[in-house]
């Protein structure tokens, strides 16, 4: 039986390590290689990479933190941010990423998704989705809403419908992250991770508001997730994946014990 | 030497990369007669079987993979490179090398396996292989070790002796398969952290002899 999967998420501005509350005032809490080495050997499942370097002429230096990533640990990992074309998708692989996330790209040009498909094969491309609570109305009938830059903007397109369109344009799994719950450590959107993967056929990574390992344990049983991304529950020390697992373990969710 | 086998099919770098790791000199080549000199052969991919199988036919690459076989050299199939080896593949309908008996198939539902109607393909993550028998290989990798596989398609070979081990998704299906100096399996070794690198690792210093308990 497959496993779930715990994926801290590591968030890259410049090179450096940062985190995020709600995507405001952001700390420099270190090293990327390093400390994807350290997740490696703690028993991370997978690593997400979020690069939110401003720049686009300054992505040469993401390219290096994956390559230097991908000579240090040996499961798969992602890579974010800022990708825009098949050729940016092409030098991440190439870099030695596993798979890589579409988000704001996607929304704007839909076409990214079926053509980084087609080149890569559709395991490789991951539909990044951050989306907030709206008020239910005839575009947006989930009452969930698409947004992009950081949260910023409201795109007015309906979450579930976006879900289901990235799958069949061939995305192969969905990072779904809730803006709302997003660096709060209450819990992620239980409601919206069930309404997304219960009508898509591709994995959903449940993203946004993890703070305990209960949290995680609601997100895979009633959210339905098929993974979990952390951050600062575990960047700030006040847990390993190991709790994280055994918690899990114990309460039958089958998870990855031996690394 | 180690050849790893460059037939466009992705997923070479990291390979090469574990390789690296492990301190093993490895080449990723598309050169007939460098593969066929080399002292053991590594054959990845990810992609579709029937771009591979003619991306393979335009190098002769079909040709050296086989003859590697025949004159028994150590040859590692991951992935798409274990499902090529088999007779055929359902996926594009393609004929592939013929070096195991048998088809691969797409995932679908099984009456057998309880739950199995609600499940995903791709079957992507870590899962674990039930083996039936000891190979050196795996020799020092834990069996309760779990592995990382992305495929939507799995190979069925006609012969039980073939199948070294088998992992549950959907149905039961052989997840590594092997047969005298070959050996394959579905997930991706070189993603699998310490377990999947110690399989590398045990390529390495393998005669290429197969042995039943």
């Amino acid at each position: 039986m497959l496993s779930k999967r715990i994926i801290p998420c590591l968030d890259v501005r410049d090179g450096r390590l940062t985190k995020g509350i709600k995507f405001k005032g952001n700390v420099d809490i270190g090293d990327p290689v390093e400390t994807a080495a350290q997740y490696y050997r703690d028993g991370a499942d997978e690593i997400v990479f979020y690069d939110i370097t401003a720049s686009h002429e300054r992505r040469d230096i993401m390219i290096e933190t994956v390559r230097k990533v991908a000579e240090r640990i040996f499961i798969p990992f992602s890579v974010g941010g800022g990708i825009r074309t098949v050729e940016d998708m092409r030098q991440v692989l190439l870099a030695g990423a596993e798979k890589i996330s579409v988000n704001s790209a996607a929304i704007r040009n839909p076409e990214i998704i079926s053509e980084g498909s087609e080149a890569f094969g559709r395991q490789c491309i991951v539909l990044g989705m951050d989306v907030k609570k709206a008020q239910v109305t005839d575009r947006i009938p989930s009452g969930y809403e698409m947004v992009i830059d950081g949260g910023r903007t409201y795109t007015g397109i309906d979450a579930l419908e976006w879900a289901k369109r990235g799958e069949a344009m061939g995305a192969g799994e969905i990072c779904l992250n809730s803006i709302d719950a997003d660096g709060t450590e209450d819990g992620y959107d239980l409601t919206l991770n069930k309404l997304i993967s219960s009508n898509v056929n591709i994995p959903v990574i449940a993203s946004g508001g993890a703070g305990t390992p209960e949290h995680i344990l609601e997100a895979l049983k009633d959210g339905k997730a098929d993974a979990a991304l952390i951050a600062s529950m575990t960047h700030y020390g006040s847990y390993t994946i190991k709790e994280i697992k055994n918690y899990l373990h114990e309460r039958g969710i089958k998870v990855r014990m031996n690394w | 030497m180690i050849a790893i086998i460059d037939y466009n099919a992705g997923n070479l770098t990291s390979v090469k990369r574990a390789m690296d790791y492990l301190g093993k000199s490895s080449v990723i080549t598309d050169d007939y007669s460098k593969i066929i000199n080399a002292e053991r052969i590594i054959f990845p991919g990810v992609g579709a079987a029937g771009r591979a199988m003619s991306d393979l036919k335009k190098r002769r690459l079909d040709h050296a993979i086989i003859e590697a076989f025949q004159v028994g050299k150590p040859i590692l199939g991951i992935c798409l490179g274990t499902q090529i080896i088999m007779e055929m593949s359902e996926e594009n309908d393609t004929k592939c090398l013929g070096i195991i008996k048998g088809r691969v198939t797409r995932f679908s539902y099984d009456a057998d396996m309880p739950g199995s109607a609600n499940l995903k393909v791709p079957h992507m993550g870590w899962n674990s292989v039930m083996f039936k028998r000891n190979h050196p290989l795996f020799h020092g990798v834990d069996r309760d070790s779990e592995f990382y596989f992305v495929h939507s398609y799995y190979p069925l070979p006609d012969e039980p002796d073939n199948i070294l081990g088998e992992t549950d998704y959907i149905t039961r299906f052989a997840s590594v398969i092997a047969d005298g100096n070959l050996a394959a399996m579905q997930f991706h070794p070189e993603k699998s952290g310490e377990p999947g690198l110690k399989i590398l690792d045990n390529f390495c210093e393998w005669d290429g002899k197969d042995y039943v308990e």
